[in-house]
């Protein structure tokens, strides 16, 4: 069976500190799961190690059954395995627009393999791919608003919108929802998930907020000091009890 | 999809038409100084298009150098063809930039300038030490041809002026273009992310080595003007003051604009000619307290006059491109 993403044994530690330790994970194609755990259970290091931003120490990763350990971040999103930030990571001086236009052409040019001087990148191409994600994401209003004018959220929304330009075939989120206002949360992951709903796409979220996670999620995965603390249908993995004592604080 | 291309193309061929027509009548150090803005103004466009990454090249003159270099000592061999001494120079400086590009790429800010500058100051070191170069006194430079053409006596310097014209032209209009183009606008959000531009599947050090032999080409290319209208190549076009006056013009002009980049030369050397003629101990004094005036009252420089005197800003990169 060749899995959207799959990790063997990822260990990474810092200083001593093991972020990471003895991480195996299977994402199918289609499917939504969310990562959850304490703050440094090691989840951001999970999704950097995936996406080449860090190497592991030891242990395999692979997609769509080819190894991509110790790629470069930009070999991996070529290859289908794209991120958004716990802070996004916007060009703050560009428009909204214009930041999508960099992202289209880009992800154009990864498609043609070419790179042109020359080649307008307010084409008309490029534009509607632009506007298709402007309006996916509910982003139209703010489309000549420069990145850092706008609301975390909005932030959040087009950090999103970039990563998915390419068509991944796993998008992981981390933290979509922090910094965005509590009484907006459902209404923004709303937007993200029927954004996603077209593409084929597995999504991984990392996510503290235990409402969202029981309401997006398919499939919950529990980080606990580099380990995987629970893997399994959303249900049933929040009611283990050592993840209502280690994690949601429900405890039992 | 090709109508942004042709309007500025005609622009530009326009305006350098005109300009051409002008100089017919203006008299000949207003020619000599026009051509030096020329020159140095190709050099100012390619700081600016690293500003816009936010580096600063503390060492340009190396490039300018090479071109001029190259220039000189292959006309020494009785080639004057002005067409071919300029590509040949800008060949040989995009080579230079792109060596140096590969190993300046790892570098930002400060030592990306400073590294710039080490560099720039061993090429002045080591044309001051080779006597076969021409040393300190560096070497005279045959006056240029064109394609056969051999103008004379008051002619010469017009033709070359025509000449300069054209190539800043068609330089510009390459480099405006550019900036437009998918490479020029991710060249401008390097700034800003570099992680998302990697995330989104680019290599931020190709890019940055790519404006960098730009820059280092278009440098080659003002040095190669420089040498033919002055007729003369010395190592001081390689010395760090050369290099401190295309980041002062740069400053001036501020990064976004591509007229505002000759525009910033032009009032340089204004301002260098007359109050150098008037006040021939204090001018540094004056130059140096426009400067200032300048980055207070212009912090993005002319470009960014124009700038904010445009629409309320929204469409910078797609302006007039929705030409279906
Ligand atoms: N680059 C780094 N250098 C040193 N230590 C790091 C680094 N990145 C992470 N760590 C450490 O690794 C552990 C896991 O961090 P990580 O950021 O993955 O946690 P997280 O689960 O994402 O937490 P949070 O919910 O707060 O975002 C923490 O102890 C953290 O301090
Ligand atoms: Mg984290």
């Amino acid at each position: 069976m060749i899995e959207a993403l799959e990790a063997r044994g990822l260990k990474k530690a810092f200083n001593g500190v093991k972020a990471a330790d003895d991480v195996s994970v299977v994402i199918r194609s289609g499917e939504i799961v969310s990562l959850i755990g304490a703050n440094g259970a090691g989840k951001t290091t999970f999704v950097n190690m995936v996406t080449g931003y860090l190497k592991p120490d030891s242990g395999t990763i692979l997609s769509q059954g080819r190894e991509i350990t110790g790629l470069k971040p930009r070999e991996i999103t070529r290859l289908g395995v794209c991120r958004s930030f716990q802070i996004p990571q916007v060009f703050n001086d560009l428009s909204l627009e214009e930041n999508l236009l960099v992202a289209v052409n880009v992800a154009l040019k990864g498609a043609a393999r070419s790179h042109s001087p020359l080649r307008n990148a307010g084409n008309r191409n490029a534009r509607q791919m632009a506007d298709e994600i402007l309006v996916r994401f509910k982003l139209e209003d703010y489309r000549h608003n420069r990145a850092n004018e706008v609301s975390g959220g909005t932030r959040k929304l087009l950090d999103v919108g970039m990563a998915t330009i390419s068509h991944p075939r796993v998008l992981l989120l981390d933290e979509p929802t922090s910094g965005v206002a509590s009484n907006e949360k459902f209404a923004f992951m709303d937007v993200v998930m029927n954004a996603l709903a077209d593409e084929e796409v597995a999504v991984m979220f990392i996510e503290h907020d235990m409402d969202i996670v029981r309401r997006y999620a398919h499939r919950v995965i529990v980080f606990h000091e580099g380990r995987v603390l629970a893997d399994g249908a959303t249900e049933d993995a929040l009611n283990q009890d050592d993840v209502k004592r280690y994690v949601t604080g429900s405890a039992a | 999809m090709l109508s942004l291309q042709r309007n500025v193309a005609l622009g530009a061929l326009a305006l350098t038409i005109a300009l051409a027509v002008l100089g017919a009548f203006v008299p000949e150090w207003i020619l000599y100084t026009c051509a030096l803005v020329l020159a140095k103004g190709l050099v100012v466009l390619g700081l600016c298009l690293l500003l816009r990454m936010n580096l600063v090249s503390f060492g340009q003159g190396l490039y300018y150098c090479a071109g001029a270099y190259i220039c000189g000592l292959v006309s020494q061999m009785g080639i004057s063809d002005a067409f071919f001494l300029t590509f040949l120079a800008a060949l040989g400086s995009a080579v230079v930039g792109l060596i140096l590009g590969l190993f300046l790429s790892g570098y930002r800010s400060v030592f990306f300038a400073m590294f710039n500058l080490a560099l720039s100051m061993i090429l002045y070191g080591v044309l001051l030490k080779s006597i076969s170069l021409g040393g300190s006194d560096g070497v005279g430079v045959a006056a240029p041809t064109y394609l056969g053409y051999a103008p004379d006596g008051e002619m010469r310097l017009y033709v070359f002026f025509v000449f300069a014209l054209a190539v800043a032209g068609a330089s510009s209009v390459f480099a405006f273009l550019y900036t437009k183009s998918e490479m020029g606008l991710a060249s401008a959000s390097v700034k800003d992310c570099e992680i998302r531009l990697e995330y989104l599947g680019l290599s931020v050090r190709y890019l940055i080595i790519f404006n960098f032999v730009i820059a280092s080409t278009l440098a080659g290319i003002g040095g190669a003007l420089v040498a033919m209208v002055s007729g003369h190549i010395i190592p001081e076009l390689a010395y760090w003051t050369t290099s401190g006056e295309f980041v002062f013009i740069t400053v001036l002009s501020g990064p976004n604009g591509i007229l505002s980049a000759f525009g910033a030369t032009a009032v340089f050397e204004t301002i260098r000619l007359v109050a150098g003629q008037n006040m021939p101990n204090s001018w540094q004094m004056l130059l140096g307290s426009f400067l200032l005036l300048s980055i207070l009252f212009m912090p993005n420089g002319i470009s960014g006059l124009f700038r904010r005197a445009k629409a309320p800003k929204p469409d910078a990169v797609g302006e007039g491109i929705n030409n279906d």
